[in-house]
């Protein structure tokens, strides 16, 4: 038995001839917050909803706190809430109501569970909807209902599966500073999310799937410090223009990106920022100043899935 | 064996809140096409046909128009709750919980139980009402009406978790469900047919449920109520079979 909060063990899983899951491996350690992260297609919400049972994995397993997913579903399940990525919606009952019945799913009623769904309905701006039916709700504010769902049995893992999809910036802040707080009650949290930056800000620990297969397990300044490039940005007071490095083709051959008085290198951090500074020296770029900076996860990303797809 | 009594219960009411707060749509509409039909049938048939001897057509057709009332509403309600939970996805909330395939089974079918029986008896009542009717073996009625209305539920559930969308779900009961319900002897007893749908009737499990419901009323069936018993059963714990069956391997629910 593991003491992982979360382990794949060589998780595979075909939809016909397509292998969306390639024998998949790792562990989520207890009290981690995770970030599962990969191009479109990569796997991400397959290796989610097999952990949560919503998929059945054509080979290998998945213990949730030593549990399988399998043949222990019921705890599992308990110890699991999963905010999946699509939108819900149930036009029979209104959100307290739902909350209601799903804690009775999980066996939990009474007073302390009735506490609990207001104070879930408190933390998540929910209270003044409370008796409001979820096809009257805004896309946000059904994102909100399902974490709220999800969390309505106290579960140990809590999986965000692209939580912030669609979402506004309020909302957003409200649902990072209340998912903090449960990770620093010792919630493990486990999180997919398209903004990268996102995940960078707030992941201790990141894997990367492409194609259905493990890129990357790494923590997420180990994942950022490996990269072997730096980023110098030079401000101009000039329009820049490509044809300003033709003189210089050890800078022309660096650049990154550029708009009209900006302009990138991606320089190898190996090299000596000195030799940087002495090609531009020697170039005509009138230059108002200079910044350096380490890749970004997104950058890291990038480069680890060939560019595949910008877009987690 | 660990049983999660609570969950199934929650789900349970769920699944009859679900119908009663549409209960005009589930409820009281079954209700008056069913006294439409008794209505028009008994009415203008009334008095030209004797099909058991000593009762007329109307307290003949009353228990056939209960049954097929229950047999319609129990298919249903499973059939439309599963299909529009996999439609909004709502599914997925009972998926991710510790309900097992048996409780979700017992909690939908049970709920079309509910739901036959209410309409059933709003057609028997008004039809008591308005006829003189007796029941001759109330626990026969009860038996087949609950026995009934749970296999229904249980096919309406299987052809939900089958069906990708309405117009499947569609499909199987305008071509499977209503063609059986109809032939199963709600309007006619079959020794008034041909020799040859009398052996096809024969082949109908709907017509053995009619049949042994109506027995409970008037003593009088046309095949033994052992025989509708019998097969009644079987096709019952046949239907619960394939669901469980469907469910455990998580058919088009767990891809």
């Amino acid at each position: 038995m593991t003491s992982a909060a979360v382990s794949f063990q060589n998780v595979s899983k075909a939809y016909g001839t397509l292998q969306a899951l390639k024998g998949v491996s790792f562990e989520v350690e207890k009290g981690a917050f995770f970030g599962l992260l990969g191009p479109n297609g990569a796997g991400k919400s397959t290796l989610i909803n097999s952990m949560a049972g919503l998929v059945k994995p054509s080979s290998g397993h998945i213990l949730v706190n030593g549990y399988d997913t399998e043949k222990s579903y019921r705890q599992t399940r308990r110890q699991l809430g999963l905010v999946p990525q699509e939108l819900i919606s149930d036009p029979f009952f209104s959100i307290k109501e739902l909350l209601t019945i799903q804690s009775g799913y999980f066996g939990l009623s009474g007073s302390v569970q009735d506490k609990w769904i207001g104070e879930l309905l408190e933390r998540l701006a929910l209270s003044e909807k409370a008796d409001a039916n979820t096809n009257q709700l805004s896309g946000g504010m059904k994102r909100r209902v399902l974490i709220a769902m999800a969390l309505v049995h106290k579960p140990d893992v809590i999986v965000l599966d692209e939580p912030t999809a669609g979402v506004d910036v309020d909302l957003r802040k409200t649902l990072w500073d209340f998912t903090k707080e449960l990770h620093q009650k010792g919630h493990t949290i486990i999180l997919t999310t398209h903004y990268l930056e996102e995940a960078e800000s707030l992941c201790e620990k990141v894997a990367i799937l492409q194609k259905g297969q493990l890129r990357a397990l790494e923590s997420t300044s180990d994942l950022v410090s490996m990269h072997p490039f730096r980023y110098v940005r030079v401000s101009l007071s000039q329009r820049f223009e490509k044809a300003m490095l033709s003189s210089t083709l050890d800078l022309a051959n660096r650049l990154d990106s550029f708009n009209v008085n900006e302009v990138v290198f991606k320089v190898e951090k190996e090299l000596p920022l000195n030799q940087v500074m002495s090609w531009l020296s020697a170039s005509p770029l009138s230059i108002k100043d200079i910044t350096s900076r380490d890749a970004t996860l997104e950058e890291v990303f990038i480069s680890l899935t060939g560019g595949q797809d910008n877009e987690l | 064996m660990n049983f999660n009594l609570v969950g199934c219960w929650a789900l349970f009411v769920k699944e009859v809140r679900r119908f009663y707060s549409v209960a005009i749509q589930t409820i009281f509409a079954p209700v008056v096409s069913s006294l439409l039909y008794l209505l028009i049938f008994g009415q203008v048939i009334d008095t030209k046909i004797e099909v058991f001897s000593g009762l007329t057509y109307s307290q003949f057709l009353i228990p056939g128009l209960v049954m097929m009332t229950v047999l319609q509403n129990a298919f249903s309600n499973t059939s439309s709750s599963i299909i529009q939970s996999k439609m909004h996805g709502n599914l997925t909330f009972v998926m991710l919980s510790p309900i097992s395939p048996l409780e979700l089974y017992l909690a939908f079918v049970g709920a079309s139980v509910i739901r036959g029986l209410a309409v059933g008896v709003g057609v028997l009542l008004v039809g008591m009402f308005g006829f003189d009717l007796t029941m001759n073996h109330p626990w026969w009625i009860l038996l087949f009406a609950v026995l009934s209305a749970a296999i229904m539920g249980s096919v309406g559930l299987t052809a939900g978790l089958l069906s990708d969308k309405f117009d499947q779900l569609a499909a199987f009961q305008n071509f499977i469900i209503v063609p059986l319900t109809f032939l199963s002897g709600v309007f006619y007893s079959i020794h008034a047919l041909p020799n040859i749908w009398q052996h096809i009737s024969h082949l109908n499990p709907f017509f053995y449920m009619v049949d042994g419901f109506r027995y409970g009323f008037f003593t009088q069936s046309d095949v033994s109520i052992a025989l509708s018993l019998t097969i009644t059963v079987a096709f019952f714990f046949g239907i619960t079979a394939i669901n469980l069956i469907l469910l455990f391997k998580g058919v088009k629910i767990r891809d």
